[in-house]
C-alpha cells in the first residue's frame, strides 16, 4: 500500500498545475445554464484547449488517439483541474467517458478513425440513447426497433433522459434488432447522426428548473449498418462495457469538488454564526470523514484498475452507492448552514441541492446498484 | 501511487488468518464464551479466561512485536501490516488486551513475546484489568462493570487517558474485521436459508441489507488502510468513525438477516455487536473525532487558496 506518487507523476502534476495557472485566466466567461449553443461552444472550446496542450483523452489508449496515461495520471488530472476550478467536461461527457472508450474497445479500425478524433479535438458532441420511457432501470426492456433495409437500419421508437441531445452530433443508440430474442439478446449498439431525418428532440424541464435533458423521438430514422459497433444482437455486452466506464470514472473530480464545498460550508458557517451550533458542526465533521474515505476509495479503485489494467469493475457500484448518498447529505447540511437562504435559488448550493437528488437515480438507481453488488460481488441468488 | 496490498502484505494477512483459524476457530470462541461451570468461578473475572498459551503463540508469530525494529528483536514492519493483523483478530473476535500489549512491545519486558499481558486505560475504560500482568495508566478508583461483552472484562476509571492515535487505528482495524465478518455471515445465511420456496437472499429487502453492509465495509477498509499509510491523526479519526459505524450496523443488520436465530445466544452475531460496542467506547469517542474533523475544515476555510 503506497499513497505516494512517483517522481514522474509528481512532475506531471507540477506541469499540469503550471499550465492550468497560465491557461484558466484566459478562458471566456461561462455561459448561462440554459444557453445550450453557448454551453456547447464553451465545452468544445475547453476540449480543444486541452487537445492543443496534449491533455485530451488522457485515459484513452494511445492507439485510439489518447495519451495512454496511467489511471493514476488520470486521477491527478481530474484532481488538479477540479482544484484549479477548470471547466467541467460538460457536453463532452458522453463522447469522452462513454461512447469514445466503447468505440476504442469494440469498434473497427474505420469506426475508430471516423469517430474518435473529433471527440478528442472538441469537434463533435455525443449523447446517450439508452433509456426509454418504459425501460428506465430495466434498461434491457428497451423497445426502440431497428429493422434492416438494405445497407441501413430503419429505427422507430423513443428515448428519454438524453443529456445534450439538443446540441449533439451523434447518439450512442441502443436498438432492438431481434424482437424474438430473449430480452438481453437481440440488442445492437448504433452510432446515430443527430441530423438524420425523422429525429425530434423535446427538452425536459427538471425539478431544478433547468433543461438538462430531453426526450428523443425516432420516426423511420435511417442509420447505416456500417454504424453498428460490435456484432448485430451483441449490443448488450457492448453496453456493459459502456456502463462500466460510466460507473468507474465519472465521479473522481466531483469528490474533490465536494471536499472544497465542505471547506466553503465551514467558512460560511463561521461567518453567519451557524458554526456555534454543535450538532451542525459535528455533522460537518462527519461529512469530512465521509469524503476523506470516499477519496481513499477512489484511490483504491483507481490503483486496482491500474493493476488489472482494464475496464473498471463493479467496485464502481460500491462507490456510487455511498457517494450519491453522501452528496445529498452534503447539500442538506449546506441548507442547514444557509438557514432561510437555503430557499434562495440565487444561491449555488440551493440549485446544487436540487441537482443532487438525481444522483441516487441517474446511471442506475441505488436499488439497481444494490442488486448489482448483491448478485455480482456477494453472489446472492437472482430474484424474480 | 499503488494503493493495493503488496504480495508480502497478502502473505502476512494469510498467515495471521491461518494461525487464528487453527488456534481460535469457532469452537474455541464458543468455549471461551461458555466455559465449563467451575472454570469461570476460579478466574475472578466471571467467565473470561485469557488463553495464555495462545497469547505466547501470537507473540512468537510476531503479532505484538510487528512494529518493533529488528535491531530490538521485532519484526520491523509498519502500521499497514499491524492494521492487517488486527483486522484478522477482529474477524475472529480474538479476546484479550491486544492493542495495549502491542503498544507495550519494546517498553514493557515480555510484552513483545506475549509472555507478559499488558492492559491499559483507553478512554474511560480498562479491559482485562484483573488478568493483566502490567497495567498502564492511572487505574486508581477503578470499578468493575458487569461487562455486556462476554469476552471483554471491563473496569471503569474516573480519569480517562489521553487518546492514542495508534490505539485508535488498531481498534478501527478490529472493527473493520468484525464488519467484514458479519457481512460474510449474513451473506452465507441469506444464500442457504430458504423461505417461501427460495433462498432469502433472492429477496431484494435482504439483498439490499447485505449490499449496504458491503458498501460500509469497503469504504471503511479504504479509510483504515489509508490512515495506516499516512498515520495522520485526522485520517485516523475519520477511519474510526466509519469503522465504528460499519461494525455496529454490520452486526445489527447481520442479526436482522438471521431472523429469530440471530436473537439467540448460540448465534455469534451478538458477540460481534457487543464487542463492536465495547471497542467504540475506546479512545476519544465520536464527538471528539467529529469536532476535530470539523476544526480542520474551519482551519482550511481560514487559509485561502487551499
Amino acid at each position: 500500500m503506497d499513497l505516494s506518487y512517483t517522481a514522474e507523476e509528481e512532475e506531471f502534476r507540477a506541469r499540469l498545475r503550471q499550465w492550468l495557472a497560465k491557461t484558466l485566466p484566459g478562458l471566456p466567461p461561462k455561459p448561462s445554464p440554459d444557453d445550450w449553443p453557448g454551453r456547447r461552444a464553451y465545452d468544445l472550446g475547453w476540449q480543444r484547449t486541452l487537445y492543443d496542450a496534449g491533455y485530451a483523452g488522457l485515459h484513452w489508449p494511445a492507439d485510439a488517439g489518447g495519451r495512454g496515461a496511467t489511471p493514476t495520471q488520470h486521477l491527478i488530472f481530474l484532481e488538479e483541474t477540479e482544484k484549479a476550478g477548470a471547466p467541467y467536461v460538460g457536453a463532452n461527457f458522453v463522447g469522452l467517458l462513454h461512447a469514445g472508450p466503447t468505440i476504442a474497445a469494440e469498434g473497427s479500425a474505420e469506426q475508430r478513425a471516423r469517430w474518435l478524433p473529433p471527440v478528442l479535438r472538441g469537434q463533435e458532441v455525443w449523447c446517450q440513447g439508452f433509456s426509454e420511457p418504459d425501460a428506465g432501470s430495466d434498461l434491457a426492456a428497451l423497445r426502440t426497433r431497428a429493422r434492416r433495409d438494405g445497407d441501413d437500419y430503419v429505427v422507430n421508437g423513443s428515448k428519454i433522459w438524453t443529456s445534450h441531445a439538443e446540441v449533439a452530433d451523434w447518439c450512442e443508440l441502443l436498438v432492438r434488432t431481434d424482437p424474438e430474442a430473449p430480452k438481453h439478446r437481440g440488442i445492437s449498439w448504433l452510432a446515430m447522426p443527430m441530423d438524420a431525418p425523422g429525429i425530434t428532440v423535446r427538452p425536459l424541464r427538471t425539478l431544478a428548473g433547468s433543461t438538462e435533458f430531453a426526450e428523443v423521438f425516432l420516426d423511420d430514422v435511417r442509420v447505416p449498418v456500417a454504424n453498428r459497433v460490435g456484432q448485430e444482437n451483441d449490443g448488450w455486452r457492448v453496453t456493459m462495457v459502456t456502463l462500466s466506464f460510466e460507473r468507474g470514472t465519472a465521479f473522481v473530480g466531483e469528490v474533490v469538488a465536494c471536499r472544497r464545498v465542505l471547506d466553503e460550508l465551514a467558512r460560511e458557517a463561521r461567518k453567519n454564526g451557524r458554526w456555534d451550533d454543535t450538532p451542525l458542526r459535528r455533522r460537518l465533521g462527519r461529512l469530512n470523514a465521509e469524503f476523506r474515505a470516499l477519496w481513499r476509495l477512489t484511490q483504491w479503485n483507481v490503483s486496482e484498475s491500474q493493476r488489472t489494467g482494464g475496464v473498471p469493475g463493479v467496485g464502481g457500484s460500491v462507490f456510487k452507492l455511498r457517494y450519491s448518498q453522501a452528496r445529498q447529505e452534503l447539500y442538506d447540511a449546506a441548507a442547514e448552514v444557509l438557514g432561510p437562504e437555503a430557499l434562495d435559488l440565487g444561491r449555488e448550493w440551493t440549485t446544487d441541492r436540487l441537482s443532487s437528488l438525481s444522483y441516487t437515480i441517474a446511471a442506475g438507481t441505488s436499488q439497481i446498484q444494490r442488486n448489482i453488488v448483491a448478485e455480482r460481488i456477494l453472489g446472492l441468488p437472482k430474484g424474480r | 501511487m499503488d494503493f493495493q496490498l503488496t504480495d508480502d502484505q497478502r502473505a502476512l494477512r494469510a498467515g495471521v488468518r491461518e494461525l487464528l483459524e487453527r488456534r481460535f476457530g469457532r469452537e474455541r470462541l464458543r468455549a471461551a464464551v461458555d466455559p465449563p461451570r467451575d472454570a469461570g468461578a476460579e478466574s475472578g473475572e466471571g467467565s473470561c479466561v485469557l488463553d495464555r498459551a495462545l497469547w505466547r503463540e501470537l507473540g512468537e508469530a510476531g503479532f505484538f512485536a510487528l512494529r518493533l525494529p529488528e535491531a530490538r528483536g521485532g519484526v520491523g514492519l509498519g502500521l499497514p501490516e499491524a492494521v492487517l493483523a488486527f483486522e484478522e483478530a477482529g474477524r475472529v473476535l480474538l479476546p484479550g488486551p491486544l492493542v495495549a500489549t502491542h503498544l507495550a512491545a519494546g517498553e514493557v519486558p515480555g510484552a513483545a513475546t506475549g509472555e507478559c499481558v499488558v492492559a491499559a486505560v483507553d478512554g474511560a475504560l480498562v479491559e482485562w484489568l484483573d488478568t493483566a500482568d502490567v497495567v498502564r495508566g492511572d487505574v486508581t478508583g477503578a470499578v468493575a462493570l458487569r461487562s455486556a461483552d462476554p469476552l471483554t472484562p471491563l473496569h471503569r476509571v474516573p480519569r480517562a487517558a489521553p487518546p492514542d492515535p495508534v490505539a485508535a487505528l488498531l481498534t478501527a482495524a478490529e472493527q473493520l474485521g468484525s464488519a467484514a465478518r458479519t457481512c460474510e455471515l449474513a451473506v452465507q445465511h441469506a444464500r442457504t436459508r430458504e423461505q417461501f420456496g427460495q433462498p432469502i437472499g433472492a429477496f431484494q429487502a435482504v439483498k439490499h441489507l447485505c449490499s449496504e453492509m458491503l458498501v460500509r465495509v469497503e469504504l471503511t477498509r479504504a479509510a483504515v488502510y489509508g490512515a495506516s499509510v499516512t498515520g495522520d491523526p485526522l485520517d485516523i479519526a475519520a477511519a474510526g468513525l466509519l469503522a465504528d459505524e460499519a461494525a455496529e450496523r454490520g452486526a445489527r443488520d447481520c442479526l436482522q438477516v438471521h431472523g429469530g436465530m440471530g436473537f439467540t445466544w448460540e448465534s455469534d452475531v451478538h458477540l460481534h455487536l457487543k464487542r463492536a460496542w465495547s471497542r467504540a467506547r475506546r479512545g476519544q469517542g465520536a464527538a471528539a473525532a467529529e469536532e476535530a474533523l470539523a476544526e480542520e475544515l474551519a482551519a482550511a476555510a481560514a487559509e485561502p487558496g487551499r
